[in-house]
C-alpha cells in the first residue's frame, strides 16, 4: 500500500513541491512511530515513570517533599562528590587533552604521533567500566605495580592521603576516558585553525603567543569551554567504573542510584527518585550548554 | 572592450611542506613533554596488568592465567551470553534506526530536529537512572515483564539498543547523507522493486560502512557492560568480571587485557572503515552508558 501511494504521488519521477499537499502533514510522523514507541518504551518512558514519582508521595498524592528531601546529608555528600569529581576531572582532563592536541597538531612532532594520538584516544575513551577499574587496581591499588615502584623509592603511596578508593584514586582513573574525549573532540577545531589567521597575525607583527592569546584561543574558546562540559557530564554520569573499584563504598551520585535500586538505602523511595531525576537535569543542562557553545563555535570553526 | 587585468600568480602557501609547523624549540620540548607524559599515564596501567597475567605462577612469563580463564565455565557462559547479547542489541539496533533515518531522509526531513534530540536523550540519562526506570515500569502489573529471566534479557537487549541510539544513528544518518537516497530509492523503485527490497538491497549495501562502525561500537560496548545487566540481575561478562576483579589477581588481569584486545580491535577497524572518506563529517566514535 506504501508503495503504491508512493507512486501515484511522483508520477514521472516529477516531485511536486510539498505545498500542494498540505494534508500530507501527519504522514511524515507514521514512519518515525515505531523509533518513538522503541524510545518510548526503553528510553522516555522510564524517564518519565522516575519524573512522575519524584512528585508523589508514599501514598500516591502530589507532593514537593521528595525534592525538600534533597537536602538530606546522605544525599548531599554524594551529590558534592560527584560534583567535585566531575569538575576536577573534566578541567584537568579537558586542559591536558588540549595541550595533547596542541603538541601533535602544532608542537612540530613527527606527524605519526597524530594517528597514534587518534586511535588511542578512539581506543581509551571506551576503555572504561571494569577493565578500567582493574587496570588501575593493578597499577595504583595496593599492591599495584606503581606503588611498588614507589614503595621500592622509599615513598610509600598508602601512608599519604593517596588511595584508589577515594576521591584521589578515582580522579587518576576517570582521567583515562576523560582527556581522550577531550582530544576526540577538540582536535577537529583545532584543524579548523585557518592558516591565513596565523598569517595575517604575523604579517602584523604579532609574536607566537600573541597570536594564541588573541586569536586562536579566543576563537577556540566556545569548543573548549563547551567540551570541557561535556567531560563534566561525563563523569557525573558514570557509575560503573567506580562501582567495579570500591564495590560501591565511595558513594558518588550514581552509586547512590544504584544502592537504592537494590535496597531502598534512603528509607524513602520518593527521595530516591528525586535524586535520579536531579541527575538528569544536570546532566541535561551540560549536554544544553555544551550544543549551544559548540553552535557558537561553529561560527569560526565550521 | 573590456581589459583584463593580469593573472596574479601568488605564491601557494604551502610551497613548504614544514611552513605551517613553525614550533620554537621550546614549545617543541614542551610538546615533547606533554606527549611523554601521556604515553606514561596511558601505557603505565597496560604495563602493570600484563606485568600480572603472563606472570601468573611465580613470576614466570607464561599464559597460565590466560589459560584458566577461557577454560573457565563462568568465563564461557557469561562471555557467551555478552555476544549474543551485542549482537541482538546491534541488529534491535539496526532493525529501529535504519528505517527511521531512512524515511526521515527522503520524506520529512523536517522531523530529523526530533529524532536528533531523542537519539541525543542517553546522554541526559545515565545508565543507572535508565536502569532504575526501567525496573520501576517493568516489575509491576500491567508491564510486569521482568519476572523471568528470559523477558529480562529482552528488556536489557532493548535497553542497550537504546542506549546505541547517539552513536547508531550519528553513523547512518552520515552515511545517508553522503549517497543519493532519493535518487538510489526512485530508481529501484522505477524498477519495480518493493519498500523492503529497496533497503535490504539498495540502503544497506551502501551503508555497509556506517552501519559496522556504529555496530562495532554497540559491540565494543555491551561486551562488558555492567551497570545496566548488574542491576537487571543478569549473569552476562561485566558482572562476571567485576565479580572476578575482587576476588583474584591473574585472572582478571588477563580478562582486562583480553577486553583491551577487543576494544582496540572494533576501534581499529572502525578507524581502517572509514578512513578512506576523509571529506566525511567526523562520526563521534564515543560510546555511552559503559562508563
Amino acid at each position: 500500500m506504501t508503495a503504491t501511494s508512493a507512486d501515484s504521488k511522483r508520477v514521472g519521477g516529477v516531485e511536486r513541491p510539498p505545498r500542494l499537499r498540505p494534508r500530507r502533514s501527519y504522514f511524515g510522523w507514521i514512519g518515525i512511530l515505531p523509533f518513538l514507541l522503541f524510545s518510548t518504551a526503553f528510553l522516555l518512558g522510564p524517564a518519565a515513570i522516575l519524573f512522575f514519582r519524584s512528585f508523589q508521595s508514599n501514598e500516591g498524592g502530589f507532593t514537593l517533599a521528595n525534592y525538600q528531601q534533597l537536602t538530606d546529608p546522605q544525599v548531599l555528600q554524594s551529590y558534592g562528590l560527584s560534583l567535585r569529581i566531575s569538575f576536577v576531572t573534566a578541567l584537568v582532563g579537558g586542559v591536558f587533552g588540549f595541550l595533547l592536541a596542541w603538541a601533535v597538531i602544532f608542537g612540530g612532532l613527527p606527524r605519526f604521533f597524530r594517528s597514534l594520538l587518534t586511535t588511542f584516544s578512539g581506543v581509551a575513551s571506551n576503555f572504561a567500566g571494569v577493565p578500567l577499574a582493574a587496570a588501575f587496581i593493578f597499577t595504583l591499588g595496593r599492591i599495584g605495580l606503581v606503588t611498588a615502584l614507589f614503595g621500592f623509592f622509599g615513598l610509600e603511596l598508602y601512608d599519604t592521603d593517596f588511595s584508589l578508593y577515594n576521591f584521589w584514586g578515582l580522579t587518576v582513573v576517570y582521567m583515562f576516558f576523560q582527556f581522550p574525549l577531550m582530544v576526540l573532540t577538540i582536535t577537529p577545531a583545532l584543524e579548523g585553525l585557518k592558516r591565513e589567521w596565523r598569517e595575517a597575525s604575523e604579517n602584523l607583527g604579532a609574536s607566537s603567543w600573541e597570536y594564541w592569546r588573541y586569536i586562536a584561543l579566543p576563537v577556540l574558546m566556545p569548543s573548549v569551554l563547551g567540551t570541557i562540559i561535556l567531560l563534566f557530564g561525563n563523569a557525573f554520569g558514570a557509575h560503573a567504573t567506580a562501582y567495579a573499584l570500591t564495590g560501591g563504598t565511595l558513594r558518588l551520585a550514581t552509586i547512590l542510584i544504584g544502592a537504592q535500586i537494590s535496597g531502598d538505602v534512603l528509607q524513602n523511595q520518593g527521595l530516591g527518585y528525586a535524586v535520579a531525576m536531579g541527575m538528569v537535569v544536570i546532566m541535561g543542562l551540560s549536554i544544553a550548554v555544551y550544543t549551544v557553545l559548540q553552535r557558537r563555535a561553529e561560527r569560526w570553526l565550521g | 572592450m573590456t581589459v583584463t587585468a593580469p593573472p596574479v600568480v601568488l605564491e601557494a602557501p604551502s610551497a613548504h611542506p614544514d611552513s605551517e609547523i613553525k614550533a620554537g624549540q621550546g614549545s617543541k620540548i614542551f610538546a615533547w613533554l606533554i606527549i611523554v607524559a601521556g604515553i606514561l599515564y596511558f601505557f603505565t596501567p597496560l604495563v602493570a596488568t600484563g606485568e600480572r597475567a603472563f606472570r601468573a605462577i611465580g613470576g614466570v612469563f607464561s599464559f597460565e592465567a590466560f589459560r584458566r580463564i577461557l577454560t573457565d565455565p563462568g568465563f564461557v557462559d557469561t562471555f557467551g551470553a555478552s555476544v549474543i547479547n551485542a549482537v541482538l542489541t546491534i541488529v534491535v539496533s539496526l532493525l529501529v534506526i535504519v528505517p527511521t533515518a531512512y524515511w526521515v531522509t527522503l520524506k520529512v526531513p523536517k522531523l530529523r530536529s526530533v529524532i536528533e534530540f531523542i537519539t541525543l536523550l542517553p546522554f541526559v540519562i545515565p545508565a543507572v537512572v535508565l536502569v532504575f526506570g526501567l525496573i520501576r515500569m517493568y516489575s509491576r502489573p500491567p508491564l510486569a515483564i521482568l519476572s523471568s529471566r528470559e523477558s529480562t534479557r529482552v528488556v536489557l537487549i532493548c535497553a542497550y539498543a537504546a542506549l546505541s541510539f547517539p552513536y547508531m544513528y550519528r553513523s547512518v544518518d552520515n552515511g545517508l547523507r553522503s549517497i543519493n537516497v532519493r535518487t538510489l530509492t526512485e530508481a529501484a523503485q522505477s524498477l519495480g522493486a518493493s519498500w523492503p527490497t529497496i533497503l535490504w538491497r539498495v540502503i544497506f549495501p551502501n551503508l555497509r560502512v556506517a552501519l559496522l562502525s556504529g555496530a562495532l561500537l554497540t559491540f565494543a560496548i555491551v561486551i562488558g557492560e555492567l551497570t545496566v545487566a548488574l542491576y537487571l540481575g543478569q549473569q552476562t561478562f561485566g558482572p562476571y568480571m567485576a565479580n572476578l576483579v575482587r576476588n583474584f589477581v591473574a585472572e582478571p588481569a588477563a580478562l582486562t587485557i583480553l577486553s583491551f584486545g577487543l576494544t582496540w580491535g572494533a576501534m581499529g577497524l572502525i578507524s581502517y572503515l572509514t578512513r578512506r572518506k576523509p571529506g566525511r563529517r567526523r562520526l563521534r566514535r564515543q560510546a555511552v552508558g559503559a562508563r
